[in-house]
């Protein structure tokens, strides 16, 4: 057996070890989880923003045909809940929410009742004879409106429907603000979102009959979910076993509490028999948490040379009707801690309502607040570019904090602290791939004939992997910054590693493996890696906030350097010579220097467990469990570059070209990689020109109900992504590695608008809210020439 | 023929082995694929036949399953992306594609796309970029961003492999 090896595997663009099941229709995802004698749950949701419920008729529904159990939320008062945010900003005013409503709705989509059949077409016809009374109410859906006097009131406890307020300050904007020679302002959407994993939400809550209770989830976090689940239903936490098999992506959206969490588990227990629920996918545009919908007020000051002295920002973030997860983290902590971007602005001065709306809950969302942040910062420097006619790289590089000043703290906070980039590179990198130069004179030229063609530019920073552990109290936010792991090496010294990080699509099973074999020494095809199943899995927090290379890697990392360092000991009984003069290397103990034989990890492993030959104080096995806690964040960061034409005469914005280069530290698999930028750019480009969710500003309903309504970009309406990298290690983790899976969608959004507004700067447009579609680019091009012409 | 319980007889062949089922009038192909059948590759992604994540292949025509009832099935020949590889044996070129160009992340597309992608280069064994990412459009997908579905196909496509 080829039992070692001296390869080095991180940096190797190595093809995914998860395809083959996923590329042979094997892979296995909660909905395709079928259990004998499997009920099925059906969920009655409001047709209503805003009602009293009057009354809840069940009797035709409970004597349909295959019904097993019929419930309102009155039946469940008492019973669970209320559903509790996992990060609560200190201050913020929690409104109550019940599992199932029980007087009051507060969202078209908000659950009323719920069936459980036989068949999922039996809970479907069942759900359709259960009768309600409302009483309609006022409603309201756009944040700004919310905070008005005379808006309706969501929440007794929730005086102008303001949950949390929180301000950020560094320096002193308004003595900037009076001695800049210019300030202006400037109002920008960031339009509401719904993340769109290709798999819904589904759950299956299974009876044991040791009486424990098995829950199958699609959960990026399931340890929390297992917790949340245990404390919200009331069963002993030991005794529930959270399995997350194959997801069909995440995004964020797949590491909240939802309603059928709780449900399904509870009904479970109730008619002692397996309990489904599947979410369709017009029922999830009104379950699944949205994203962004943030409305900024931002006011920026700078001198006639293009220098920014100061900025400020007020930002609206609408939460929906109750405060989800992590719901007043994201407009806060997210959004505005990191407001100034890759730029050096001493004077800031920020703050952020959180406001509840009657629209679906809004929560995290791929970069959740960083790039509502990203998007502050870029629209603000590109508008003084605009303003002064200055070249908007130009503007950018005299405003970049320097290579020399990280570790970098923005506006002197205490809470943001740049780890390391050099944002300069970056530029220079990607404005040669681009060639920025020859692509500005073509645009120049173009525009004689009529062509409207245009350049945009964004850079970002952020922070990823939420720790150290005793930050994450600071903030309110329940839970830690650690991640743990567990690498578990067998007698024939192959090794198992269970890892508390839980892929949705990443590629984890290849890339932890790249990370532990370089480590360990030994092949990859030696090494497994269990996930998602909290009863094999020891402990964990899950993959969000890009952290599962930098925190859940560093611990795949450090528990296999513990390995390493046992086996040594053991190696050096062995060999019969002191431990320090063992080496390891290519997979084989030595001593360098002597002609001792080697002896390999596979015979030390073997040792380890015969245990008959073991140096005093050293223990049998060959097992190291890690829950490593990083000392800091690492910042990941970046510059984009994207070439549009707009053809003024239908508003269609065609994207000729778009360049990425990331600095993400460390690469791991640069094929996974490019993946992950190219999945990230697309969605952000998808926020720029296509998606928005649309609601009724009078009756509150949801007009993009479906995918009929919401526009998911296809292949035809996207570009080809070139991904570049350049690596500045992160000091921050033993590997140097930054989180990546948010940096596309952080970037791409304000890259695209400044492209587009560049295009259209021959008009006088200096802004347009996202998504630039067609009819409003095309509105705005009629509106500039009917001034013109006036 | 209605059974007594409302439920009609189909059979058809599926990954080449002939099946009969009986279903309600109602039920959707994709629901007899994945429910009587048990072959859970093929997904339900959405509700209005946007997605493309049931796609199969009837009559050895690329089809959303969810487009078609079960009851019209009956007769026809389905293959699944099940039916594309035997156990044990090797993927077939665009399994093998998608896996060398990194096409794939959460993998619930891929199975429709697959399937997708093949009756594209049967239609035009030799597409262009804009030929490729047009005659996906059916199929969505949220993790790749297209790009390397994009370079899978053309890959298949210079090298003018049959799928």
């Amino acid at each position: 057996m080829n039992d070692t090896t001296a390869i080095r595997h991180i940096g190797q663009p190595l093809r995914r070890r998860e395809d083959l099941k996923l590329l042979a229709g094997k892979g296995r995802y909660v909905d395709d989880v079928r259990l004998p004698d499997m009920l099925h749950m059906a969920v009655l949701r409001s047709p209503h923003a805003h009602a009293n419920i009057r009354s809840v008729d069940l009797s035709a529904a409970k004597v349909a045909p295959g019904v097993r159990l019929v419930l309102s939320g009155k039946a469940l008062e008492g019973k669970m809940g209320p559903i509790v945010p996992n990060w609560i900003i200190p201050g913020s005013k929690v409104p109550f929410r019940p599992v199932v409503a029980t007087d009051r709705v507060r969202f078209v989509g908000e659950c009323v009742a719920l069936v459980v059949a036989e068949t999922l077409a039996q809970a479907y016809d069942a759900i359709g004879l259960i009768d309600v009374e409302y009483e309609v109410l006022p409603a309201m859906t756009d944040e700004d409106i919310a905070i008005r006097d005379g808006a309706p009131q969501l929440h007794d406890n929730v005086p102008g429907n303001i949950t949390t307020i929180y301000k950020v300050r560094g320096g002193d904007y308004q003595k900037a603000a009076r001695e800049a020679d210019h300030v202006i302002g400037l109002r920008v959407i960031n339009n509401r979102l719904i993340p769109t994993c290709m798999e819904t939400r589904a759950i299956v809550a299974s009876p044991e009959p040791d009486g424990t209770l098995t829950v199958y989830i699609g959960s990026q976090v399931p340890h929390m979910h297992r917790r949340w689940i245990a404390e919200t239903v009331g069963i002993p936490e030991h005794q529930l076993r959270v399995i997350a098999p194959d997801i069909g992506g995440g995004f964020g959206a797949k590491m909240h509490l939802y309603p059928e969490d709780l449900l399904c588990p509870y009904l479970a227990r109730e008619l002692g028999a397996p309990v489904k629920w599947w979410e369709s996918r017009s029922e999830s545009h009104q379950s699944t948490s949205h994203g962004r919908a943030h409305t900024e007020n931002i006011e920026v000051a700078f001198s006639s040379d293009g220098k920014i002295l100061g900025l400020k920002v007020d930002t609206l973030g609408n939460v929906g009707a109750y405060l989800s997860n992590m719901a007043s983290g994201g407009p806060t902590v997210n959004t505005v801690n990191f407001g100034t971007g890759t730029y050096k602005i001493d004077n800031y001065e920020a703050i952020s309502r959180v406001v509840v709306t009657n629209t679906v809950p809004v929560d995290a969302y791929r970069g959740y607040g960083r790039p509502e942040g990203a998007y502050i910062a870029e629209r603000a420097i590109d508008a003084v570019a605009r303003h002064l006619k200055l070249d908007q790289v130009e503007v950018r590089r005299k405003n970049f904090v320097q290579p020399t000043e990280f570790p970098y703290r923005p506006y002197g906070s205490m809470g943001v602290m740049y780890d390391s980039g050099n944002y300069q590179g970056l530029l220079d990198k990607a404005l040669a791939a681009f060639d920025y130069d020859g692509r500005r004179r073509e645009c120049d030229a173009l525009r004689r004939d009529g062509i409207y063609r245009g350049i945009g530019v964004a850079a970002y920073t952020h922070m990823c992997g939420m720790a150290p552990s005793r930050r994450l109290a600071m903030s309110g936010f329940d839970r830690g910054g650690w991640e743990s792991a567990r690498v578990s090496i067998d007698s024939s010294g192959r090794a198992t590693i269970y890892s508390g990080s839980m892929s949705q699509g990443q590629g984890h099973i290849t890339s932890l493996s790249q990370i532990a074999a370089d480590v360990l020494q030994i092949p990859m095809d030696n090494i497994d890696i269990v996930q998602g199943d909290t009863r094999q899995v020891q402990a964990g927090h899950g993959t969000f906030n890009s952290r599962s290379m930098a925190v859940g890697g560093s611990s795949v990392h450090v528990s296999s350097q513990r390995i390493v360092a046992k086996a040594k000991k053991i190696a050096a009984g062995m060999l019969e010579v002191d431990e320090k003069d063992v080496s390891y290397s290519a997979g084989a103990f030595s001593v360098p220097g002597t002609d001792i034989a080697p002896v390999t990890f596979s015979k030390v492993a073997r040792m380890a467990y015969v245990g008959h030959k073991l140096p005093d104080g050293v223990g049998p096995g060959l097992d190291e469990t890690v829950f490593y806690d990083p000392t800091g964040m690492g910042s990941p960061s970046g510059v984009h570059l994207a070439y549009v034409e707009v053809d003024p005469a239908t508003g269609i914005v065609d994207i000729l070209d778009y360049v990425a280069v990331d600095d993400v530290g460390t690469l791991i698999n640069p094929l996974l990689a490019a993946g992950q930028i190219h999945g990230g750019v697309v969605q952000g480009i998808a926020q720029a020109l296509y998606e928005e969710v649309s609601y009724d500003p009078d009756d509150g309903q949801l007009l993009t109900g479906s995918l009929l309504d919401y526009a998911v970009p296809r292949a035809e309406h996207v570009p080809n992504i070139r991904s570049l990298f350049q690596e500045t290690p992160s000091p921050t983790n033993p590997i140097g590695v930054k989180g990546i899976g948010e940096s596309g969608s952080i970037a791409a959004p304000p890259c695209m608008v400044h492209a587009v507004l560049d295009a259209l700067s021959p008009f006088g447009i200096a802004h347009l809210d996202m998504p630039l579609t067609p009819p409003r680019v095309w509105a705005a091009v009629q509106e500039a020439r009917t001034g013109a012409s006036q | 023929m209605p059974e007594p319980d409302n439920r009609h007889i189909v059979t058809l062949e599926i990954n080449g082995t002939r099946k009969t089922v009986a279903v309600e009038a109602r039920k959707l192909l994709v629901h007899l694929i994945r429910e009587d059948l048990g072959l859970t590759g093929t997904h339900v992604g959405c509700d209005t036949s946007q997605c493309g994540a049931c796609t199969v292949e009837i009559d050895g025509q690329a089809i959303k399953s969810c487009t078609v009832l079960a009851v019209m099935a009956d007769g026809a020949s389905i293959t699944t992306i099940e039916g594309l590889t035997d156990p044990g044996a090797e993927l077939s070129p665009v399994q093998a594609a998608f896996h060398e160009h990194h096409a794939l992340q959460c993998g619930f597309c891929t199975p429709g796309m697959v399937m997708s992608v093949r009756q594209l280069l049967k239609d035009q064994p030799h597409p262009s970029e804009h030929d490729i990412r047009h005659g996906l459009a059916g199929n969505i997908c949220r993790c790749t961003g297209y790009h390397n579905i994009v370079r899978a196909v053309e890959s298949l496509a210079s090298k003018g492999d049959q799928p």
